[in-house]
């Protein structure tokens, strides 16, 4: 996994709320057998017609650009399809700012190395109004310090401690969990097994 | 001290604690399919590591295979592919599979139940959200992404920050035409599509008691839908009945042995959840949903709300517009083209019982397609051992093979762009049935009547 400390840039406002899975990256996309590719394919049928031809959406308008995405509330409720996290890094968004996630979105998100930042509804509507007004307003995300800032307006936000040391030095659970092996093991051993 | 089902279950799994809060959690049995896999596979062997317990995971395909002809090569290349890759990693790695034409095969969260897989206590994971089904066992079960599917592979653990706990209670008894799946819709629009985030669900009173172990499958079903990680219900005898004889639960004193232990899975009386609702079940009525997402839920006989809730209006619209409907709008009267009755929420023996029970010497409506499709292999060969397909058949539903079918649109049973599906599935999402497709999500009962009439209605009316 990539490491994650700090980003600047300046960013995509998407205000919907209660954007599902479903709607970042469709099924019928998930065919592919391996992690790659789906960038493409991210908000796929709010960017294209059936025809392939574009739609009025925020992708398809050169006025926004950067890797920091700023969506209304209950961000990536639905489906657990980790594609949905793939789509949005492959695409080349690294911070998704919100004023609340779904649960299993926010985890797979941190998985790779995508950062989810939670910030208050009232945050987050100036944010998307700087940015709707100035699409070149520049937003800082600190893994470290956990801040975000934009036009000199600051907001804090939560990162689990552990997280926040995987995001910082690359780490995934993975490792952690193959070195605990034995620990395991003794577990399995004394565990209640039916 | 006094513990929640969910607290019993939660530590009766945890390795050890690390920090953060974060719990090391043993998770009892892998459930896998092949969407959600091949990049767990593919990351293990590049990080060269083996399956850490191959004998706790069961694999079956289910989301992308066709429903028709099931024993001809899939003719789709992406999704043959997808199938086959499920098959070669079974085999290199040795896991228990069910593939296509395997008596046992079907949607995951159908075959766990009935193979006994799903048992009360046991920590039961699965990359897919709807895991949270076989909570209504008293199982801790959850849906997990691609990078978590390899992590139990390749440790058997999860790392978990511990959820908060609520309890739902619907006392009373159920109205006339009330099942399951209008229970479950009911919560949700009361709760909304993200009120159960960072909860983990307990469903207690005697509305739930009074549910078949096949009905409390779909109410935990849905937990996911207003964003809870999971729901579960207390194991009583209506459980160990339902476990009883099933191919991999245990047998004989193991059985009593396990009845004994799972008897003790229930919350203490004094224990106490972070938040509480208490619904009573005179409330009830069939429900319907109106919008794109499950939590735009209404009284079939009620009206499209003006505003909903905190919801931005500009949300609000553009999901009523996407589904061709106005707010203060009623449904009544509204053709519907397509029925599909189907998913992990409403495809079990019971789901099918209730639809050729009313559809036996009625007739679709002519401009209706009208798709059965059972959750799994055992479903499918019970419905034939009753003659329920035949009743469906002469009814003209299209009886298919298991499979997740419609539910989701990834093989070519899908929804065609702006018609109307009243489906039993569990996401009313836009395109969820395919592109431009509309989704209004009921009860099997629901779908059945709306089948015949070739609209909504209020459906009391049609009941003897
Ligand atoms: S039936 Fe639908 S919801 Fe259930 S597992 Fe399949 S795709 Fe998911």
């Amino acid at each position: 996994m990539e490491k994650v400390v700090k980003v600047i840039s300046s960013a995509v406002p998407l205000a919907n709320e209660d954007i599902d899975t479903d709607q970042i990256i469709p099924a019928r996309f998930l065919k592919a057998t391996s992690r790659e590719g789906f960038g493409d394919n991210l908000f796929r049928d709010w960017r294209y017609n059936n025809d392939n031809s574009k739609k009025d959406f925020v992708l398809n308008d050169s006025t926004y650009a950067g890797s920091i995405l700023v969506a209304g509330k209950n961000f990536g409720c639905g489906s657990s399809r980790e594609h949905a996290a793939w789509a949005l890094y492959d695409y080349g968004f690294r911070v998704v700012v919100s004023s609340f996630f779904a649960d299993i979105f926010k985890g797979n998100a941190l998985n790779n190395g995508l950062l989810p930042v939670q910030v208050s509804e009232e945050y987050l509507q100036g944010l998307l109004a700087a940015v709707k007004a100035d699409p070149s307003t520049e937003v800082q995300v600190d893994l470290e310090s956990q801040e975000i800032e934009f036009n000199g307006k600051k907001a804090t936000f939560e990162v689990n401690p552990y997280k926040k040391v995987c995001l910082i030095n690359g780490y995934d659970d993975i490792d952690y969990l193959v070195s605990i092996k034995e620990e395991i093991t003794a577990f399995e051993a004394s565990a209640i097994t039916i | 001290m006094a513990k929640t089902l969910f607290d019993k279950v939660w530590d009766a799994h945890v390795v050890k604690q690390i920090e953060g809060g974060i719990d090391v959690l043993y998770i009892d049995r892998h459930l896998i399919h092949e969407v959600t896999s091949p990049q767990a596979f593919a990351e293990l062997e590049a990080r060269g590591l083996e399956l850490f317990r191959r004998d706790k995971i069961v694999a079956t395909p289910d989301h992308n295979i066709p429903t028709e002809n099931q024993h001809l090569p899939i003719k789709d290349a992406l999704s043959r592919l997808q199938v086959d890759k499920l098959l070669e990693n079974c085999a290199k790695h040795k896991v228990e599979l069910y593939g296509l034409g395997h008596p046992f095969q079907g949607i995951v969260h159908v075959i766990g139940p009935e193979l006994g897989i799903t048992l009360p206590g046991r920590t039961m994971v699965c990359g897919d959200s709807h895991t949270s089904t076989h909570g209504a066992f008293g199982a801790i079960a959850f849906g997990i992404g691609t990078s978590q599917v390899a992590q139990v592979m390749a440790s058997q653990c999860l790392l978990q920050s511990r959820p908060k706990t609520m309890r739902i209670t619907v006392d009373g008894e159920l109205n006339k035409g009330v099942s399951a799946k209008d229970i479950i819709l009911y919560i949700i629009s009361q709760l909304t599509a993200a009120g159960g985030t960072g909860y983990f669900v307990e469903y207690a009173g005697s509305a739930i008691k009074s549910l078949s172990m096949e009905a409390r499958m779909t109410i935990c079903n849905m937990s996911i839908e207003m964003g809870a990680r999971g729901g579960m219900i207390a194991p009583d005898q209506t459980t160990f009945d339902y476990i009883k004889g099933r191919e991999f639960a245990p047998k004989g004193e193991a059985f009593e042995k396990a009845v004994a232990y799972w008897e003790t899975l229930h919350t203490d009386a004094d224990a106490t959840f972070d938040l509480e609702y208490n619904f009573p079940a005179a409330d009830i009525e069939p429900m319907i949903t109106y919008g794109t997402n499950p939590g735009m839920g209404i009284k079939i006989k009620g009206t499209i709300p003006e505003t909903l809730g905190l919801a931005s209006q500009d949300s609000y619209h553009k999901a009523l517009n996407y589904m061709g409907f106005k707010p203060g709008e009623s449904l009544l009267g509204k053709e519907i083209s397509h029925v599909f009755i189907g998913s992990c929420t409403n495809s079990r023996i019971e789901d099918l019982r209730v639809v050729a029970n009313y559809v036996k010497g009625k007739q679709r409506a002519a401009h209706v397609q009208a798709m059965i499709v059972p959750g799994s292999k055992q479903v499918e060969k019970q419905a034939i051992a009753e003659g329920l397909d035949l009743i469906l058949k002469e009814a003209g539903f299209e009886l298919r093979e298991p499979g997740c079918s419609a539910c989701l649109g990834m093989n070519e049973d899908k929804v065609p762009a702006g018609a109307y599906c009243v489906s039993t599935s569990n996401r009313n999402f836009e395109g969820r049935q395919g592109p431009g497709a509309r989704t209004l999500l009921a009860s099997p009962l629901v779908a059945a009547i709306t089948a015949v009439q070739g609209k909504i209605v209020d459906i009391t009316e049609f009941l003897n």
